[in-house]
């Protein structure tokens, strides 16, 4: 059979896939690929279902060898790679032939690169998925040199390998990205200039930023004042569900952005809840980079 | 019912009480609403988790029509009985907190019929709340770093039991054997919302 022999890891490569929806009634997150978006164009280009078990590469460092030929195709933050000593495409399928080797360096831009293989990886599943949730240990372990990764027959499922030599790039932008952002649920436990700072300010990623949130840093969000009671110690919002996206601000007043392995349950008040679709975006932020909010009507 | 914007994929139901959230909940798992793929209780709301942005207005509207189905007297046959040994390091300062003594705290913990109110933290870890009030006591100063899996502990109305080794800061008044969480079972948690659970005491 078929496989991809881990040779060299960077700071963190996982298995991703769209992740386990469905189970946060069980404490258990949705997970799955932080951008999606690079990961569903690297499996259609090679013609896999969009969800296929793939490459989760944080900062480059990744290096595999192949056991027999297997068709790969790398997106997402652009890094340098190479097949043995020669430049190998992004954005594009390519076939790594049985006993070479391919070295992914640190994106230019962005944070997280995939690299998916015709057919998908071959992995169990944990409740539906193939994702890795490291925080909460679900999931397959994060990648270690030795591991031998064995690539599915590519005759099941999916479509036949899509006939185009290039796509339309998925660089990540660089800075200043503008994301959408719903207001609410518990907007009205902040203080009254705190949305408008939301909206109007540019937040700054900041070193502490993984596959569980985005913190940012900027103006502080100031709690809603209990009048009379300034010196008692403010309520505490009961526990409630939190989804991807939303925008949570603790007692810091400093706003942390949930991304795919976010709790499922929190007790802080959630400000705003960035677009779904939007939430890819922000998962390849660098530190330091900077992020706006724009608000969208909630729609119904 | 207050209906509340959470992004566009879902909409978060708030309710009066614990009571009423549980009826919620138990009228929406059993009456699925069109376009809804997925129900997350907390304390005092549901969330209904929408397939697709377009699938909200009508989940709204839905959501506001929506007859709660009567209280039901609990199904007691899966009931889950829980074996303690009521051993915590912070047994003594619970006691201390509420003002009774170790054996009364035991007691307490005993003699109540617990329901899983919502799950988070970890997967597998229940939030419980006690038929007569629990055993209200504040969280510790400072967690700890690393809790064992399986160590029973209170905070705030709540009992939990941690499913894996973690961090935490909740008072820890026992430990149990139960395997909480098993990614092979189905369900893969013991400690699933509505569930009710006792303590049977095993040993100090």
């Amino acid at each position: 059979m078929t496989a991809l022999v881990v040779e060299a890891v960077g700071p963190l490569a996982l298995v991703e896939d769209l992740g386990r929806p469905g189970h946060a009634s069980i404490g258990v997150t949705g997970s799955g690929a932080a951008d999606r978006r690079a990961l569903r164009l690297a499996n259609r280009l090679l013609g896999n279902p969009e969800g296929a078990p793939a490459l989760e590469v944080l900062l480059g460092g990744l290096a595999v060898r192949a056991e027999g030929t297997v068709r790969v195709c790398v997106t997402g933050a652009p890094a340098p790679l190479q097949v043995d000593d020669r430049a190998a495409p992004l954005d594009a399928p390519f076939d790594l032939p049985d006993g070479r080797r391919l070295r992914m360096g640190m994106p230019r831009t962005g944070l997280r690169t995939y690299l998916a293989v015709r057919g998908g990886l071959a992995v169990p599943l944990v409740l539906g998925s193939a994702s890795t949730d490291p925080t909460m240990g679900v999931g397959p372990a994060p990648l270690a040199p030795g591991r031998r990764l064995a690539v599915r027959a590519s005759d099941r499922g999916g479509a036949a390998p899509v006939d185009v030599d290039v796509a339309a790039p998925t660089a990540p932008p660089v800075t200043d990205v503008v994301v959408r952002v719903v207001v609410g649920p518990r907007d009205d436990w902040l203080a009254p200039a705190a949305v408008p700072t939301l909206l109007s300010r540019p937040w700054t990623v900041s070193a502490d930023t993984d596959r569980v949130g985005v913190r940012l840093t900027g103006p502080r969000l100031d709690r809603l004042a209990v009048s009379g009671r300034s010196d008692s110690a403010p309520p505490e919002l009961p526990s409630e569900a939190v989804v991807r996206g939303a925008v949570q601000v603790p007692h810091s007043g400093q706003p942390l952005v949930f991304l795919a392995d976010h709790p499922t349950t929190g007790g802080y008040p959630v400000i705003a809840v960035v677009v779904d679709d939007d939430t890819d975006v922000l998962a390849q932020l660098r530190p330091g980079e900077r992020v706006r909010f724009r608000r969208v009507p909630r729609g119904w | 019912m207050k209906l509340l914007p959470c992004g566009d994929r879902a909409l978060l139901a708030e309710v009066a009480d614990a009571r009423e959230r549980r009826r919620l909940d138990a009228t929406l798992r059993r009456h699925p609403l069109p376009g809804s793929v997925e129900l997350v209780p907390g304390a005092l709301t549901v969330l209904v988790v929408a397939a697709a942005p377009q699938d909200l207005p009508g989940l709204a509207t839905a959501l506001r029509e929506l007859v709660l189905d009567p209280d039901e007297a609990p199904d007691e046959s899966d009931d889950l009985v829980v074996e303690v040994r009521y051993d915590g390091p912070d047994l003594q300062d619970v006691a201390t907190s509420v003002d009774i003594s170790p054996d009364e705290v035991v007691e307490r913990h005993t003699s109540q019929v617990w329901t899983v109110e919502f799950a988070g933290f970890a997967p597998g870890f229940g939030y419980l709340t006690g038929s007569e009030g629990g055993l209200e006591v504040p969280r510790r100063d400072s967690p700890r770093t690393r809790i064992p899996a399986g160590s029973v502990g209170l905070a705030g109305p709540y009992s939990g039991i941690y499913p894996r080794p973690s961090p935490g800061g909740w008072q820890l008044i026992g430990r149990s054997d139960a395997r909480l969480w098993d990614a092979d079972r189905d369900p893969p948690a013991l400690l699933t919302p509505g569930r009710r659970v006792h303590f049977v005491e095993v040993g100090r």
